[in-house]
Parts: C-alpha cells; structure tokens; sequence
C-alpha cells in the first residue's frame, strides 16, 4: 500500500512542479499575446509618423508617443546616476567598512526600504521633495523630472545595495587578506580586488535597479508633473514631464474600450515590454559573459 | 648570526577565545630559514600574523609585548602597516591567485606602491619568477589568466610576487600543503636559494618537511613555545619530552 502511495507521489509530484514552471513562460507568452492583439491595430489605426511624433493629446487624436518615451527615459537616467553610485556605495560601506553589529543593523533596515509601497514615498515626494525643490531650485514648479528621478532613484537604491551586497559578501576572505598581505590599503583592496570580483552580482544589481526605475509608476505619477513635453534637453529635467507608465495608469481607466487612444495606450505598454526585454537580456548576457570569464578566472 | 626579528614575550589572544599565544620570546635568524612547527591550533598562523600585522584585521582582545625588526617595533601604533607588509610578505597555504593575468599578479604590489615605469614592473615580474623558479614555464605566456596555472605553478605564483614586492622578511604558512611532492620540491629548493637573500619564516605542513628545511625549528604546542633549536640539534636531540613526542610522532 505504501509502495503504491510512493508511486503516485513520484508521479504527479514532479509533472505538477514541470507544470508550474511550464505556466511561468505561459502566462509570459500570453501577456505578450495580448499585448500585441490589443496594441498592434494603434499601428494601422495611426500613421507612424504621426505616432513617433511629438504632441500626446488624444482627445484631438495627437498620439504622439515620444514625449512620453523621452520622459520614461530621462527620469531613468537621472535616477540611475543618483542610484548607481549611492547604491553602490553604500554596499560598499556594508560588506567592506561598517562593523558587524551596524551592518546586522544595516541590512534589514535597507531590505525594509526596498519593500516600503511606491505610493507612500509619492506622498514624500510630493509634500517635502517637490516643494523644496521648488523653493531651492526657484522653479515654477517642484513637480518636475528631478523629483522623480531623485524619488526613483530612492526606490532603486535597496534594490541595488542588497543585491550588491550580497555578491561582495561572496567574495572569499582569502582575496582580501591576500590583497592586504602585499601591502594594499583597505580602499586599494575594495577597488581592484573585491569590486572586480564581485563584478557580476554588481551588474545584476544595476540591472534590476534598472528594471525597477522604468517599470515605477505610482510614485512617478504623483511627482513628475505629467505634463507631456519632450524632454531631449538637459534643462528637461528641470521641467515637468510624463512617463510611460504615468500615461497608461493615468488613462486606461478612461477610455472607450477598442477605441484608437485604447489601443494606443496598449501599444505603450508593448513598447515597455520590449526595452525591459532589453534590458533583461542586455544584463542577462552581460553577466552571463562576465560570469564565463568570471568563472575561468575564480574558481 | 644577526637576529633579524626578535619577539619579546608576546601575547595574544582572539576575541572569540579560540587560539591564543602565551608568552612568547623567540629570535628569528636573518638568512635562515626559521620553521614554526606543532600540531594545529599551536599558535603558529597567528604568531605569523603578528609579523605582518594581518591580526589588525580579525577581532583580537589583547595583544602585549614587543616584536622588533630590524629593532623598531611593529606593534607600535605608529607603525606603517602598508610599509611593514611591503617589507614583510606572505604566501598562504590555498594561493590567493588575483583575478589578473600571471604579470598583473606580479606587478600588482608595485603598482600599488606606485610605480608605473614598465620597465621596472617587468623587471620586477622577471626576477620574481626567476627566483620563484617558475620563469622558464610561464615565460611565453605572462599575459595569460594566471588561474590557468597549476596548483603547484599558482603557489610558485604567490612566492614569486612577493618576491617582486622585494621584501626582507618571507612568511610562509603551509604553502606546499595543497601541492604534490614534485612541486612541493620546487618550492622548497627555491627556498634554501631564497635564504641567502631573504629571511623565511615557514610553517611546514608536515614533522617531515620541518626536519628536512629547517636551519632553525620552533616546536608550539597548545599557544605555547616549548622549544626553539637549531633544526639538527631539535630533531635529533630534542630536550623537552613533549618535542621529543611530536617529532617521533608519539602524538599531534
């Protein structure tokens, strides 16, 4: 009888475990379906020039997406240059400098961070940032592209620094102390050693901040200003913009369904889902050469 | 002989309360290589520690008495640690092969001493392979991932760029305990060709490589210096009963 129960387990068990992995890539695939049925008629609908262009007002049937893209990317960018270094950094300071008891205390605190809701640091945002911005900087509005990317780039930091952290924590003792032992300084040793060996889980830390910035909607909508002007100048990032994401949260719920704003906004969403696409397989291959590398050099 | 370290009843002792030193006064021979030797937990790893001022950096509660080089001593406060470790190198017992090409490894603590001129980092790099009897395999290839070497060839790596560091004092823990005799007699005969140069420290992975390298052996038991010798003298007419154990390998 236990024979028999010991059979049925070694048969449904793994089909069922197969199963759920089989349904990740599904469910991607059928995101990415549906995108495409819902998006792709904006294409005929709207002529590409007209798509690709500059005015997003739809209630006069503007569509342009550009601003929209432009805006998406300058707040990223502004809030990876923030968030790289200050990430980084601070990983830095945990794994190689902080004593232990302040990085037991370090570590949760910032994992913590990381898990705080968009939305609650979109009230920070838009109550302390934004109009300190606006008083500092003597904008007529604090609600601009700074503010986001400066908020962004506070989302993206836990993410960077704890994925970092971990992968300097993996680097052997053995490498400092072999550092150490020809006459490196602590900051010699965290920068040609620890850092490039550890270069793989950094990238990957980047990479998911990356991920993180571009995909932020809530927190982004309430302090960008969403005013959507193309923003291609450096003095962009002192003037309200919109993002992608802000677009579609901000105006899906209005829509007549299968109208040609509708299905502008789904084809929005697809060009979302294909620069995180890139970005996934740009980091993905990435650390997948430098871990081949990596690995010929380390193990 | 010229002592070129003498070590003035050291103490220490780890945090953590594991290893300890009790005690210690020991004068190292210039020139010579000195063989701190024992069964684990001894005291030996840590005692070298202290010459290179590497226990900075684990957690030790006490640390007391004076370690003189060359008279001045090290464990003064005011010491360079950065100087002292240029002066005073070390090859461990897994080699720490940097994730550099073999001539990176090599010029790599020159670099970081500053020094740029190419010419002298391939001299550097050269002379330490020379010394470290690795140049003749490595030669055509200095440019190549130095993980690609052998066990035994990385160790020799090691050696070598320490030596490139041009140090005065070598300490070694265990360096030939990951290696097959073949290269495990590499090392040690470019050690007595290194000891007319260099002071060496070593502590051996075997009673037997102790006997066969020593010029001067010291035997540690639990933290403690039960005896310091001449290595012929100690191996075969030990004077305390408990080296005389250890050597005939009574215990350990």
């Amino acid at each position: 009888m236990a024979q028999k129960k010991l059979n049925w387990q070694e048969f449904f068990i793994p089909r069922l475990i197969k199963a759920s992995g089989y349904s990740a890539i599904l469910f991607v695939a059928l995101i990415f379906f549906f995108l495409l049925r819902e998006g792709l008629p904006a294409l005929t609908e709207v002529k590409l020039g007209d798509l690709f262009a500059v005015r997003w007002y739809p209630i006069e049937s503007h569509f342009g997406i550009l601003p929209l893209i432009t805006g998406s990317l300058i707040v990223t960018l502004g809030a990876m240059l923030i968030a790289i270094p200050f990430g980084i950094g601070t990983a830095v300071f945990m794994s190689e400098i902080a004593p232990r008891w302040l990085r037991e205390i370090l570590k949760p605190l910032v994992e913590l961070l990381g898990g705080l809701p968009s939305v609650v640091l979109g009230f920070l945002g838009i109550l302390v940032l934004s109009p300190y911005l606006r008083v500092f900087l003597d904008l007529p509005t604090g609600l601009t592209a700074l503010a986001g990317a400066l908020l962004l780039g506070g989302i993206a930091v836990p993410t960077i620094v704890s994925i970092a952290e971990d992968a300097l924590d993996a680097v052997p003792y053995s490498y400092r102390e072999g550092a150490w032992a020809m006459g490196a300084t602590r900051w010699q040793t965290i920068w040609r050693v620890t850092l490039p060996a550890a270069r793989s889980g950094v990238l990957t830390a980047i990479m998911l901040g990356v991920g993180r910035t571009i995909g932020e909607t809530m927190a982004v909508m309430m302090v960008t200003g969403n005013a959507p002007v193309l923003a291609i100048a450096l003095t962009s990032l002192f003037h309200p913009v919109r993002t992608m994401t802000a677009t579609i949260a901000a105006e899906m719920g209005e829509v007549a369904n299968g109208s040609v704003h509708y299905h502008v906004l789904f084809f929005i969403g697809l060009v979302l889902f294909l620069i995180s696409l890139v970005v996934n397989v740009t980091a993905s291959s990435v650390v997948f050469k430098s871990k081949k590398r990596a690995e010929r050099v380390l193990s | 002989m010229v002592d070129k370290i003498v070590i003035e009843n050291l103490n220490l002792q780890y945090a953590d309360g594991t290893e300890s030193l009790r005690d210690i006064s020991l004068n190292i021979p210039a020139n010579a290589i000195s063989v701190l030797f024992g069964p684990a937990g001894g005291g030996k790893s840590s005692l070298l520690r202290c010459l290179n001022r590497l226990n900075d950096l684990t957690e030790v509660q006490t640390v007391a008495g004076r370690i003189l080089l060359d008279g001045e001593d090290i464990l003064d406060p005011q010491t360079d640690v950065i100087a002292l470790r240029r002066k005073v190198g070390m090859v461990f017992a897994r080699p720490v092969v940097l994730p550099l090409t073999i001539r990176g490894n090599l010029t790599y603590g020159l670099e970081l001493a500053g020094e740029k001129r190419k010419s002298r980092l391939d001299e550097a790099a050269e002379r330490g392979l020379k010394l470290a009897a690795l140049w003749d395999e490595v030669r055509d290839r200095l440019d190549d991932p130095a993980i690609a070497l052998s066990g035994g060839q990385q160790q020799r790596l090691c050696l070598a760029r320490v030596l490139a560091n041009q140090p005065e004092v070598i300490l070694m823990d265990e360096p030939t305990s990951g290696l097959d005799p073949i290269s495990t007699g590499k090392v040690e005969a470019a050690l007595q060709e290194l000891k007319k140069d260099y002071t060496i420290l070593l502590v051996p992975h075997s009673v037997q490589q102790a006997a066969r390298t020593a010029d001067f052996a010291a035997f540690f038991l639990q933290g403690e210096l039960v005896e310091a010798a001449e290595g012929k003298e100690l191996f075969t007419h030990p004077k305390q009963k408990r080296t005389e154990d250890y050597v005939e390998g009574r215990f350990g």
